[in-house]
């Protein structure tokens, strides 16, 4: 349908209406009783027996490890779960109505920030969601203004959204829901993509900004201890329903009790020496000239600020990129075999790199390039040369060892985000190369699926392997790394 | 990854930017349809000479500048040019220029447009002053943010794939099969974002059913009036000035 409304139209909308639509008002009571949700596509229950009451200001955590059913709560708080793709037995309404029809006083903060700003520059943004509710120009921009302090955003209105961090981002986001007052609001993991930071900006703008108590805030994430200063309650999703923690409760530590396997120091198998990097027609480098050296049965944490390099020296460490300054040089029992023995893991063919330098980039997804996981695990096996058969077994063996084997047929792209992370790096370690380089591999995981991939990488360091990730997780650094090289 | 340049931003101010994005659009259509129906050489030189005088006004004026955002276009002229002259019967060098020029003259109107609008500014006077639907023009503001990010995004499957062991080399037939797995790759990535902003804004009450009030507004001033105005005499004026010389000749007879 197409709507053509004259700004005269807008300001003869009566205020009363005004006010309902932009979603003004009290803070919300959410009641849920006996709720359980199925996707149509899947045989299990995605939550079941979910009894819950949130009081009208109530600052709330829901927590629990991944596959507990949070997303698909959120989803239909937010009353975005589609009625023909997910079946609904119980009740669960906000303000005693259906989510559905109380969207007008909802305010969302997402993951991604990139994929929830609409306007180029930071005031037009926020002002974005009061334009929708016809808010009059007039009264847009004081309260733009109000609002870009309320979540301390540090530059004015004119400022291009690109020229944002993350963590600012997030700020201007939430800033874009708050304008419009919600009655409830609703963060998904709003810091699972920052760096320690950019969460911080995050947590602390959410904190100034609803602590009026004019709206009920739900926070929905795996890793629960940041957010315990700041919320009222936690409850935590187990199978069969909804656990409320007592108060003063803390989440058990990822790290307690791991005992991981320690590695026996190796050769030197890749070397940098002053490698630098800068883009095309970039002023500045993107990574000034570093030295680092990979050992094998020793494991590297390359860690820092963000703008630093980290990521562009994990690239030219992986022979993904050539340095544009200095030398990057795999020794020479690493390099044997590899076309015209040329020791620069940059100049290898793909075919060569794939069964010596493994790599595991941050965003599991970019990596898939089949239609089954069985087929995506023989692929690399296959392509540096392996025989058929001996891919399929290497694929089989590592399947049962992930606890995929009930997966097999599945498409990747269908996977958890903790089974796309444990994928990605079991299609590396199937050409069991020397040298892994893990881009933040332990990024927005449970401790469930951290506590497997720091194991998998221990694991490998003991085999003799020369592990590298680049990470801003101080608990990986503390219990992996034998070496930690700051930027 | 070097997506400063790519990105899109705001656009600085330029004296050009004080035309509202409607007026140019209108002037832009008048120049279009009278390139369109001459085919001498006299009308498209004289628009090209006013279009070139505009050029400091969109800030177009370090060399550079202007190279980057016209070498394609100046490059499809130059071939339309010189394809025309090498296979035409008659081949009259004169009329080449004249086929080269006209796609200049069509073509540097929008270098001008981009160069001078923000697209939010165009967004808001086509949906004031035209009556665009808002869930076009916003939908289509939000979506054109997402396009740096692509890319970027780019290289980054590109580089996923060689980790992978798949890497084409220098056969092309595998480089065309790899362009193609990567180009689906990013097409999954855009379609989940995309959606992901769907819900972002839906948030937000786009689309609502509300009519939607605009906090920029978008005015239309005399200046407005006389940039059309004039350009519709500048026209007029190419057209007066190939008439007399003789070179006149219009697409609908013979």
């Amino acid at each position: 349908m197409l709507r053509r409304g004259s700004p005269e139209s807008r300001t003869l909308l009566p205020p009363a209406l005004r006010v309902r639509l932009s979603g003004e008002g009290h803070p919300v009571r959410i009641v849920a009783r006996g709720l359980g949700i199925r996707h149509a596509s899947r045989r299990a229950w995605a939550l079941t027996g979910v009894d819950l009451t949130v009081q009208p200001g109530e600052r709330v955590l829901l927590t629990g490890a991944s596959g507990a059913g949070k997303s698909t709560l959120l989803a239909a708080l937010a009353g975005i779960l589609d009625p023909e793709s997910a079946e609904q037995v119980g009740g669960l309404t906000v303000d005693g109505v259906a989510p559905r029809a109380a969207r007008g006083r909802l305010g969302m903060l997402a993951q991604d920030p990139d994929s929830q700003l609409v306007m180029t520059r930071a005031g037009d943004d926020v002002a974005f969601g009061l334009e929708n509710a016809g808010l009059p120009a007039g009264e847009i921009w004081p309260r733009v203004d109000e609002t870009l302090a309320t979540v301390g955003f540090g530059y004015g209105r004119d400022r291009p959204t690109q020229a944002l961090s993350g963590g600012e981002k997030q700020r201007l986001v939430l800033a874009g829901a708050l304008a419009r007052r919600p009655g409830l609001l609703l963060l998904d993991e709003p810091t699972a993509q920052l760096d320690p930071a950019g969460a911080v900006l995050v947590r602390s703008a959410v904190a100034r900004s609803t602590a009026d108590r004019r709206a009920t805030v739900v926070v929905v994430d795996h890793d629960a201890e940041p957010w315990l200063p700041l919320v009222d309650r936690v409850l935590e999703l187990v199978p069969g329903g909804l656990v409320e923690q007592p108060a003063g409760w803390r989440p058990p530590r990822r790290t307690a009790g791991l005992q991981l396997p320690s590695g026996a120091d190796g050769p030197v198998l890749v070397t940098a020496a002053a490698a630098g990097f800068c883009y095309p027609g970039a002023n500045r480098p993107a990574l000034l000239p570093t030295d680092a050296e990979l050992r094998g049965g020793r494991a590297l944490a390359v860690t820092g600020p963000n703008g630093r390099g980290k990521s562009t020296l994990a690239l030219l460490l992986a022979g993904l990129r050539a340095p544009t300054t200095g030398r990057v040089e795999a020794a020479a029992e690493l390099a044997a075999g590899a076309r015209r023995g040329a020791r620069e893991p940059a100049r290898w063919r793909a075919g060569d790199l794939v069964s010596r330098i493994g790599t595991v980039f941050q965003h599991p997804e970019q990596q898939f390039l089949t239609g089954r996981l069985r087929d995506e695990l023989a692929l690399g096996p296959l392509r540096s040369g392996t025989g058929s058969a001996a891919a399929r077994a290497t694929a089989e063996e590592l399947l049962e060892r992930l606890g995929l084997t009930a997966f097999a047929e599945a498409n990747p792209y269908t996977l958890s985000g903790g089974q796309q992370r444990r994928l990605s790096v079991a299609t590396v370690l199937a050409t069991s190369p020397r040298v892994l380089v893990l881009d933040e591999p332990t990024f927005g995981q449970d401790a469930a699926t951290w506590r497997e991939v720091v194991t998998l990488l221990a694991e490998q360091r003991a085999r003799g392997c020369a592990v590298v990730t680049v990470t801003h997780d101080r608990d990986l650094v503390e219990v992996l790394a034998d070496a930690e090289l700051a930027l | 990854m070097s997506t400063a340049t790519l990105a899109l931003g705001p656009i600085a101010d330029v004296s050009l930017s004080r035309i509202n994005p409607v007026a140019q659009l209108t002037a832009m259509a008048v120049v279009t349809l009278v390139l369109l129906t001459s085919l001498d050489v006299v009308t498209p030189a004289v628009v090209v000479a006013a279009e070139l005088c505009l050029l400091p006004a969109a800030g177009l004026t370090r060399p550079h500048d202007l190279w980057r955002r016209t070498w394609p276009l100046l490059l499809g002229a130059g071939s339309v040019g010189v394809v025309n002259v090498l296979l035409a019967r008659d081949a009259d060098p004169l009329t080449g220029v004249g086929l080269a020029l006209r796609v200049i003259g069509l073509a540097l109107p929008g270098v001008l447009l981009v160069a001078s609008t923000d697209p939010v500014r165009l967004a808001d006077a086509l949906t004031i002053h035209w009556r665009v639907s808002t869930r076009f023009a916003y939908g289509a503001l939000a979506a054109l943010r997402l396009a740096p990010l692509l890319v970027a995004e780019f290289e980054a499957v590109r580089l996923a794939r060689r980790t992978r062991g798949v890497e084409a080399g220098r056969n092309p037939v595998a480089r065309v099969r790899l362009l193609g797995g990567v180009t689906f790759t990013l097409l999954v990535g855009a379609v989940r974002r995309g959606s992901r902003l769907a819900t972002a804004m839906d948030a937000r009450g786009f689309d609502s059913g509300i009519p939607r009030s605009n906090a920029r507004g978008s005015q239309l001033h005399r200046r407005d009036a006389w940039f059309v105005v004039g350009t519709a005499a500048i026209c007029a004026a190419a057209v007066t000035l190939s008439v007399l010389t003789g070179h006149w000749s219009p697409i609908f007879v013979g």
